[in-house]
């Protein structure tokens, strides 16, 4: 009975703060715009009894979805947010793999220590982080002041409100999310390996790719999902740090909510990068499973 | 064993060793795992690494598979000095003491994976690999993951991916430490013959000197990175080069003293101020006044309740009796002080034994039973 309790806490919350919210967002998307507070309609009167409450169901139609599509910015908004993420998920890897990598090969005595300066950045606001990026980036930033003292460039380069900031954002706001479970899974792995990779005929390199990679991949998985998930909608980052036409579509809800006042267009918005999101959710479940699985 | 008297190409000045070991050192920072080492090991031998824990062995084989530079010296395998020869690209197989099994690799794909990397034709590695799986019997297992093996299984995939490229030296490390006693001796039987069968060169390391014995054609016996004594298993044991060799193989009684004669062979040891010197053989360099050792082994030591009609005699108190069941050790304590164990087969049931606890006993043994080692 108390086992069925404590199962009965984690499903609570999830009702709580997943089922309950989506449900209201769900709703609201299917609902037509008003001015008036909240901006839109039906709203449910439980008080006008069984009519009223047919009345309202009635009322909720896929019309806002219909214009998603009608309206070009909102896919391109999305296939432009997914190619973002994407690409960043795979620089992000090629950042932090070698920093994990040297990591799980430093001396056991340094490794506590670099482990804790990989997090060291969460103890500082993440918008804070952000804006100071600003000041890295801009045209007379300290990024464009460095280059133009070594002399690589004479003139200052435009890297703020591009999308090359907005990469750059989200590779370092990403980063420990990638490189914690990539050393996770290579401090894990036994030296011996490769040793007996290498006594089995392979060279150096291919002993990397065919058992220190290889045995990487659950970590790898890991953090590509890691970062690719909140990467998709991402605001922040497009917002401060990207241009006018930085098209993401975190940033096209955000001005759909608060610029429009159009929630019911700005919730089917929502709705859709939600569903988006549940296939690599579902993949990266299926990714932990699999790694439980294999660790027993 | 009929052919082990014939093998010896160690006797034979004009053959041709496999490996040579010439004056090799390896030093970890300031520690030297590895002593200034001399070694020759000839084609098709079965040569076993003795020695106790951390004394070099693992550092030795590792220097060979090609993980580890040595400090000083060379290393010849076939005649081509192994400087700068990294692991893959030499002819030696190595079974790691942890195993190291790809975990992500099924049994078949473990196996596989040297083969996949060598010029064998991918048509002819699923008959290679199956070879292997009968020969460590593992055929039913050759779709398990590693984790999914007992650690017997673990160790016999761990042989098998070793052997399946044929290397011309084959480096084991404690390869049957994880089997049960029966498993563990069916399995050095097997090893004999396999390498038998392939010609391969075997160099294994082991805890367990009885193993040593049964499957080695040599044995180097170290100690704390030097090679104390290389011979064959019977001359290891008969006629070891040390004290430290002597008590390392097997059981023996040593007692110290002076050397008082010696012409050839023979020599003469006084110990204790009212014993009768004792006779033995030496091939140890001594001179008379040298102090010296003489080792004999508990079962060439006998025991009688009458005064035997042999030189070497000693008289004594039964202490102890140590009942193992097909023999039994008597621990002897002679008046001085001196403890000494004989050992005799139990050809005759326990109640029909003439000597027991407390019993005055004589313990004798011929003139050439026991040796004179340098003390
Ligand atoms: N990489 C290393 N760095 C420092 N010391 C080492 C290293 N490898 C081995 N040693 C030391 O060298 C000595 C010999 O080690 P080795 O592994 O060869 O022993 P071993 O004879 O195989 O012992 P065991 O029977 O326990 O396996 C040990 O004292 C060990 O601590
Ligand atoms: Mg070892």
């Amino acid at each position: 009975m108390s086992r069925r309790l404590l199962v009965l806490i984690p499903y609570l919350w999830l009702t709580a703060l997943f089922l309950v919210p989506f449900i209201i967002v769900l709703k609201i998307s299917l609902s037509d715009y008003a001015i008036s507070i909240p901006p839109y309609t039906p709203q449910l009167d439980i008080a006008g009894g069984w009519a009223a409450v047919k009345d309202f169901f009635t009322a909720l139609d896929l019309e806002n979805y219909w214009f998603l599509t009608e309206d070009d910015l909102y896919w391109k908004a999305y296939l432009s947010s997914l190619q973002i993420a994407a690409l960043s998920t795979l620089f992000t890897l090629i950042v932090a793999f070698p920093i994990a990598y040297g990591m799980a090969n430093a001396p056991d005595h340094w490794r506590p220590t670099l482990l804790m300066l990989v997090i060291l950045p969460f103890w500082t606001s993440f918008l804070i982080r952000i804006y100071a990026w600003i000041g890295i980036l801009s045209n007379d930033g300290f990024l464009n002041q460095l280059l133009q003292w070594i002399g690589l460039t004479s003139e200052p380069l435009t890297i703020l409100n591009t999308n090359v900031a907005v990469y750059i954002g989200i590779v370092y706001a990403y980063l420990p999310f990638m490189v914690l479970p990539i050393y996770s899974t290579l401090e894990k792995l036994d030296g011996s390996l490769l040793e007996a990779a290498q006594d089995l005929g392979c060279s150096r390199t291919s002993a990397f790719w065919l058992v220190t990679v290889r045995l990487a991949k659950p970590g790898i998985i890991a953090g590509c999902f890691l970062v690719f998930i909140p990467a998709l909608g991402e605001f922040v980052i497009p917002s401060l740090l990207g241009g006018s036409d930085t098209l993401m579509i975190g940033k096209v809800l955000w001005e759909e909510f608060f610029s429009n006042r159009d929630w019911p267009v700005a919730s089917a918005v929502a709705i859709i990068l939600l569903i988006l999101l549940i296939v690599p959710i579902v993949l990266f479940q299926r990714n932990e499973q699999a790694q439980r699985e294999a660790d027993q | 064993m009929v052919n082990d008297t014939a093998f010896a190409p160690w006797d034979d000045p004009q053959a041709k060793p496999l490996i040579r070991f010439d004056g090799v050192t390896k030093t970890f920072g300031n520690f030297t795992a590895i002593d200034d080492i001399d070694l020759t090991i000839y084609p098709k031998e079965f040569f076993a690494l003795l020695g106790p824990s951390g004394c070099g062995k693992t550092t030795l084989m590792r220097m060979l598979a090609g993980f580890e530079e040595t400090t000083k010296g060379t290393i010849t395998i076939d005649g081509q000095n192994m400087a700068g020869v990294p692991a893959n690209k030499r002819a030696v197989n190595m079974m790691f003491q942890s195993y190291a099994l790809f975990p992500h690799l099924s049994v078949a794909d473990n196996l596989a994976f040297g083969l996949k990397r060598s010029d064998m034709p991918k048509s002819e590695i699923q008959g290679r690999v199956d070879e292997m799986l009968r020969l460590v019997q593992l055929q039913k297992f050759a779709k398990r993951k590693p984790h999914q093996l007992s650690g017997g299984q673990k160790q016999r995939v761990a042989l098998a991916r070793a052997l399946a490229k044929a290397p011309k030296l084959l480096l084991l490390d404690e390869p049957l430490g994880a089997l049960d006693k029966k498993l563990r001796q069916e399995t050095q039987f097997e090893l004999m013959d396999i390498q038998e069968k392939t010609g391969t060169t075997f160099v294994i390391v082991t805890h367990d000197q009885e193993e040593a014995m049964t499957v080695a054609s040599r044995i180097a016996v170290m100690d704390n990175g030097k090679i104390i004594q290389v011979d064959t298993p019977d001359r290891i044991y008969e006629v070891p080069n040390s004290v430290y060799v002597a008590d390392f193989i097997g059981d023996v009684n040593t007692i110290e003293g002076t050397v008082s004669a010696i012409s050839g062979e023979n020599a003469e040891l006084t110990w204790g101020d009212d014993t009768p010197a004792l006779r033995a053989t030496t091939s140890a360099d001594l001179t008379v006044g040298n102090s010296a050792a003489f080792v004999i082994r508990p079962e060439k030591v006998a025991i009688s309740t009458t005064e035997p009609d042999r030189h070497n005699r000693v008289q004594g108190a039964v202490e102890d009796i140590a009942y193992l069941g097909n023999l039994s050790t008597y621990f002897v304590r002679l008046p001085n002080g001196t403890l000494i164990k004989a050992q005799t087969a139990n050809d005759r049931r326990l109640s029909q034994r003439s000597i027991t606890w407390e019993d005055p006993v004589w313990l004798s043994w011929s003139d050439t039973a026991g040796i004179v080692l340098r003390g």
